[in-house]
């Protein structure tokens, strides 16, 4: 018999801070990217060929921080792609996006195949420390949800503070939004739109790729094939959710976040076959579009912004 | 002595058009300097290539006696030039000091926004240059007025000692107009010079020390302000004598046609853009309605052609009542629509001729078959007879409307909206942006339309407009028609008055 | 006598002039998606050369499997059938300026709606029961489509995401059914055989290529004649072109859009119905290696229009094929398949990369 303590613990909350992480970067480097006016759906493809990156660094080096450094610059040079294809050359930014999403696929399938042998998943690596906070892990029950994690975790908001800042209270943030929302106005202030969007798109490929060494390192030690299952796209909803305002992400992040752990909770369970259970974050994710689209205005105009 | 800009034999082409034709121009310092000529006479592009938004094809710039390459805004800015856009370029959600240090921020820390020293700053350009705003507010929220001022203030921030304003009057009231002239007498006091890029004349003879004349690309001619009158600059202009006012027959106005009673409407943002407008218009005549942008106007017209819901009211199409039907069914029922946007809401621009030419009646006979199947064989002898009845220049029936320019554009909407012999016309701007004699046909093919039955409505920003067609005019102001008379028995400075919320009904 | 032969010289030349216009035209038309292809060819032997392969090896083995023998070419087509069918329907939702990406998602619904079909109703004529059960696909991957569809039209939920996500749910779902309640006994996660009736008959053994595909062909002829004569065509492509233009021309946005979502699922959802009908015979779980990926890529490589996505889709369809036979005879991973399928819509998305590089490469008159 099931007890409804094995289900809601503070386990469950632990687990859902992390299932959060990786929309959280994900989700907040999709808001760099929108707010500079360029739209990335290929946070996904991102997210993965990151997770993949990540895992096969820290199998050739034996160290997943550099395994993590390596997600992050892998990020970042898909998102330059994605960058170069929308920006310069004025390409349709969702196909563009979904290009490197059937990329990421098919290249980490591939080259896991050409690593280890086998298409489907890598060997375990060394993955992240579990890394407790002196004081706090002693706190009963909080202490047990945020006191010990991967770093990677307690990074997340660290992230989320970092983008408020930047975005809010630096001039290279007030440059971003005015990038997004007029490009022209931006570009007449004496602003370089193009290099803008560039670097926004370049950082929401990092962020992407963080959120994937996170998925990869911090949680399983190994990769398999498809392991980010559709999380680039519930980070866009949870940008949407937050309003594109990054502690509104972050927040929508750790809903979602907890949608996850709960349905991986029901599966361990056995309460419901697995396939059900697994489209709990699908249909939260349509559920939360349907009801929260409705007030929410992207900030920023997308257009391709071509000068004359 | 030097003069502050001098620009010598500039030369620059588009695709379709040579926008300026070896242009010599020379601005002194401290001087307010007109730059006059029509829509499309290459005012605007010249004053982008001074301001570094385009690259001449030929020419030299020389600023303070030295020759320059202004490859973009920043050099311009340096060079202490600024511009002030016809179409603001402020970021809507930003505050107005923020919008005034885009590009330019204080910075402390070495990292973050100096907001403290950012708006003791900019309060210090707003007492110099006796320009007040709210600096912390969005700058969404303010009215267009002011909007402009803080286009100034933006450019006076960076430095500019040569302001460059584009048409600024054209989405003021009279009286901001007047405010907008104090303040350019402030800049000229305190050392500035400005450049006053406009195509009304009153005005430029008003504020201007010098005007320069442009016309089909090439300079007409320099004319000192106090030196020349009224009918000597529209000469320079258009190369003709023009008629300051247009003379139309009367007619005999029959029944109401269209009644709206009471309309209210909300616009984009949420917030009460109709605020109870009611008045009618009767077959056999034109009411135009006059205003400053931005009234309830766009929202008036959408409200009327059911692109927008309305929230209260009624509008009665002769005895019916159309305020919940759809577009599609105005359509049928007579209502046709010239929009003020023509790319956007007029045309379709990657269809052809022929299939813009149909939008609206493309499901029904005769251009379908039994309302299914397209009958090209008569959309095409539709199209092929508008073409000539309209004279509209175009190659084929097959070619995309995007290749035409922006008279035979309009030409197109005009003719499939008139040519369905409607009851009644909504023109929105019916001329904006069209050359000479594009806007004469427009406005000879609006009398014509009267003169067979059709009830107007004539939405215009052109004042001038409204005199030269309306049969009765009405002013809006703040979502509320607030007046309507008789041409004969009022004044522009009436109506100028009215347009400000000077008066009421 | 001189006279007429000048003429007709003339009238010979002036043809002959239009022809070659006709011709640099069209091929400007393709040569980008052309381009695209070879290049990601290209960029495919330089991964292939890097990671140990040979390039010309697996190539040449890639046109061997997909075009060799009557296998080879069954398979391709059978490949292809799929393909035709997402490809047309992200054309059709792309037309109305709505970008379907769950046709994975509504192919597998229709699929497994119309397993049920065949499944029951066993010793029905084979004239009814076949046509019903591909209507009962249809219908399925109809309203597969539905749901995104009223999401945004009511609520304006972007359908790029909605669409995305209810292709999980589809596959979850589908998934639970056929491990299940539907569940055929055995090891494999598949339902029982649907009744002999139901079945799609083959047309060329003894490949599997069913009359699926001739469905196809007859719905590429379909999608076209709707989209350029039909009034209802006319309204899709003017929503996707300029809906405000549209609105004000009388067009209703809302039920324009809805409209082709559903039809759009429609016609994934009778791919699905077809390859369950006519090629497996009943419904196995994850049947589908990612005909609804495939389907987009071949939609830009056929350059959005009906009759492009058939040649592309079988191109697809051999390299799907040929990728089967390249991969048992030379050990490269399949997966160098999906990288190309991806480079090809990377390069197709960018049209201006190709002008740049032809610009740069010196072929200008084809460049403009």
């Amino acid at each position: 018999m099931v007890e409804f303590l094995d289900l809601i613990n503070v386990g469950l909350f632990a687990a859902a801070l992390r299932m959060a992480t990786p929309l959280a970067f994900g989700s907040l480097g999709g808001i760099f990217s929108e707010r500079a006016g360029v739209i990335n759906i290929g946070l996904e493809g991102m997210m993965l060929t990151g997770a993949f990156a990540g895992v096969a660094a820290s199998y050739f080096s034996g160290s997943p921080w550099f395994g993590v450094l390596v997600a992050v610059l892998v990020g970042g040079l898909l998102g330059l792609l994605h960058a170069l294809i929308t920006v310069k050359f004025v390409g349709d930014q969702v196909v563009s996006g979904t290009g490197i999403n059937i990329f990421a696929l098919g290249f980490t399938a591939y080259m896991s195949q050409v690593i280890w042998g086998s298409r489907g998943a890598s060997e375990s690596v060394q993955g992240l420390p579990v890394v407790p906070i002196p004081l706090v892990k002693d706190i009963p029950i909080i202490g047990e949800i945020l006191g010990a994690h991967t770093p990677l975790v307690y990074l997340m908001p660290i992230v989320a503070v970092l983008s408020y800042i930047v975005l809010f209270k630096t001039p290279i943030g007030l440059r971003i939004r005015a990038v997004g929302e007029h490009p022209a106005a931006a570009d007449t202030a004496g602003i370089n739109v193009f290099k803008t969007k560039y670097l926004c798109v370049v950082v929401s490929g990092m962020l992407a790729g963080l959120g994937g060494a996170f998925l990869s390192l911090g949680h399983l030690n190994l990769f398999a094939w498809g392991m980010t299952g559709g999380r680039g796209f519930i980070a866009i909803a949870a940008m949407i959710l937050g309003k594109w305002k990054p502690f509104g992400a972050l927040g929508a992040s750790v809903l979602f976040g907890f949608a996850d752990a709960f349905q991986m909770r029901l599966q361990a369970l056995g309460l419901l076959p697995s396939q059900i259970i697994l489209t709990i974050p699908y249909i939260l994710t349509v559920a939360v579009l349907a009801g929260v689209v409705r007030r929410a205005i992207p900030p920023s105009n997308y257009k391709p912004y071509v000068k004359e | 002595m030097t003069s502050a800009v001098e620009m010598k034999g500039i030369t620059k082409s588009f695709p379709s058009v040579v926008a300026n034709d070896k242009i010599d121009f020379v601005l002194e310092k401290g001087e307010v300097h007109g730059l006059l000529g029509e829509n499309g006479a290459g005012k605007t592009v010249l004053m982008s290539i001074l301001y570094g938004l385009y690259r001449p094809d030929e020419g030299q710039i020389f600023v303070n006696g030295s020759e320059v390459e202004i490859d973009c805004p920043s050099t311009a800015i340096k060079l202490g030039i600024g511009m002030v856009h016809q179409h603001f370029m402020v970021v809507p959600s930003l505050t107005v000091v923020e919008n005034i240090i885009l590009g330019r921020e204080p910075i402390k820390y070495k990292l973050l926004l100096d907001m403290n020293k950012t708006l003791s700053d900019v309060k210090d350009f707003c007492e110099r240059y006796k320009l007040e705003v709210d600096l912390k507010a969005p700058i969404h929220t303010l009215p267009v007025g002011v909007q402009q001022r803080v286009e100034i203030l933006k450019a006076l921030y960076r430095g500019a000692d040569i302001l460059i304003l584009d048409e600024p009057t054209s989405v003021l009231t009279p009286q901001e107009a007047e405010e907008l002239f104090k303040a350019i007498r402030v800049l000229k006091e305190q050392g500035k010079t400005v450049i006053f890029i406009s195509h009304k004349l009153r005005e430029v003879l008003a504020i201007c020390d010098r005007i320069t004349v442009l016309r089909r690309g090439k300079v007409v001619g320099t004319v000192k302000a106090n030196e020349t009158d009224l009918s000597e600059l529209a000469v320079m202009m258009v190369g003709r004598k023009v008629v300051f006012t247009c003379r139309k027959k009367q007619v005999e106005t029959k029944e109401v046609v269209l009644k709206v009673e009471n309309l209210k409407a909300i616009d984009d943002r949420g917030l009460p853009a109709l605020k109870g407008v009611t008045f009618e218009v009767r077959s056999f005549e034109i009411l135009g309605i006059a205003g400053v942008e931005g009234n309830g106007q766009t929202e008036l017209v959408e409200t009327i052609a059911g692109l927008r819901k309305a929230a209260e009211g009624k509008i009665i199409l002769e005895s019916i009542d159309i305020t919940r039907a759809p577009p599609g069914k105005r359509i049928e029922l007579g209502i046709s629509h010239v929009p003020e946007d023509r790319h956007k809401r007029g045309l379709i621009l990657d269809f052809s001729v022929m299939e813009n030419l149909i939008l609206g009646s493309h499901n029904k006979p005769p251009f379908t078959i039994g309302r299914i199947r397209l009958n090209f064989e008569a959309a095409s002898h539709h199209a092929r007879r508008l073409i000539k009845d309209f004279f509209i220049k175009t190659p084929d029936t097959d070619t995309s409307v995007r290749h035409l320019s922006g008279g035979t554009q309009q030409r197109v909407i005009v003719a499939r909206e008139f040519s369905r012999k409607p009851k009644v016309i909504i023109a929105s701007q019916p001329t904006r942006g069209l050359d000479v004699g594009a806007t004469e046909y427009v406005r000879q093919k609006l009398v014509e339309m009267r003169d067979q039955g059709c009830a107007v409505l004539l939405i215009s920003a052109d004042l001038d407009e409204i005199w030269a067609l309306s049969d009765r005019i009405a002013v809006m102001y703040e979502g509320e028609i607030v007046a309507i008379r008789d041409p004969e028995k009022t004044s522009e400075q009436e109506i100028g008055l009215l347009m400000a919320g000077g008066k009421h009904d | 006598m001189t006279e007429k032969l000048s003429r007709l010289s003339l009238e010979t030349r002036e043809l002959f002039r239009r022809f070659l216009a006709e011709l640099k035209l069209a091929l400007r038309r393709i040569l980008p998606q052309i381009i695209a292809i070879l290049i990601a060819f290209l960029a495919g032997a330089i991964m292939l050369l890097v990671t140990g392969y040979s390039p010309l090896e697996a190539y040449g083995a890639l046109v061997i499997g997909a075009f060799g023998d009557v296998n080879g070419i069954g398979q391709t087509f059978t490949q292809a059938t799929p393909i035709i069918f997402t490809a047309l329907a992200f054309i059709f939702a792309f037309k109305c300026g709505l970008f379907n990406i769950g046709a994975e998602g509504q192919l597998l619904v229709g699929g497994f709606v119309a397993a049920l079909v065949g499944i029951s109703f066993d010793g029905m004529p084979t004239f009814i029961h076949v046509p019903m059960a591909l209507l009962a696909g249809a219908v399925g991957g109809g309203l597969w489509g539905f749901i995104p569809a009223i999401l945004k039209a009511k609520l304006g939920a972007h359908e790029v995401i909605t669409t995305m996500m209810l292709s999980y749910v589809a596959l979850y779902v589908t998934g639970y059914m056929v491990n299940y309640p539907f569940k055929a006994p055995g090891w494999v996660a598949q339902t029982v055989q649907i009744a002999p009736s139901a079945e799609l008959p083959r047309i060329l053994p003894p490949t599997q290529l069913s009359a699926s595909i001739i469905i196809a062909v007859i719905l590429v002829g379909l999608v076209h004649y709707t989209l350029q004569k039909m009034s209802f065509g006319y309204e899709v492509r003017a929503i996707g072109l300029n809906p405000a233009a549209a609105e004000s021309g009388g067009i209703s946005i809302k039920r324009g859009i809805i409209l082709a979502l559903v039809i759009s699922g429609t016609i994934a959802g009778l791919g699905g119905a077809g390859e369950v009908l006519g090629v497996h015979l009943r419904f196995i779980e994850n049947f589908s290696p990612g005909y609804g990926w495939d389907g987009l890529a071949v939609a830009l490589v056929g350059g959005l229009n009906p009759g492009g996505a058939l040649l592309a889709a079988v191109l697809f369809g051999a390299l799907r094929s040929g990728g089967m036979g390249m991969s048992r005879a030379t050990g490269v991973p399949l997966d160098i398949v999906t990288i190309l399928q991806a480079l090809v819509i990377l390069f197709v998305a960018a049209p201006m990369v190709i002008r740049y590089i032809l610009k740069k490469g010196g072929f200008k008159w084809l460049s403009s």
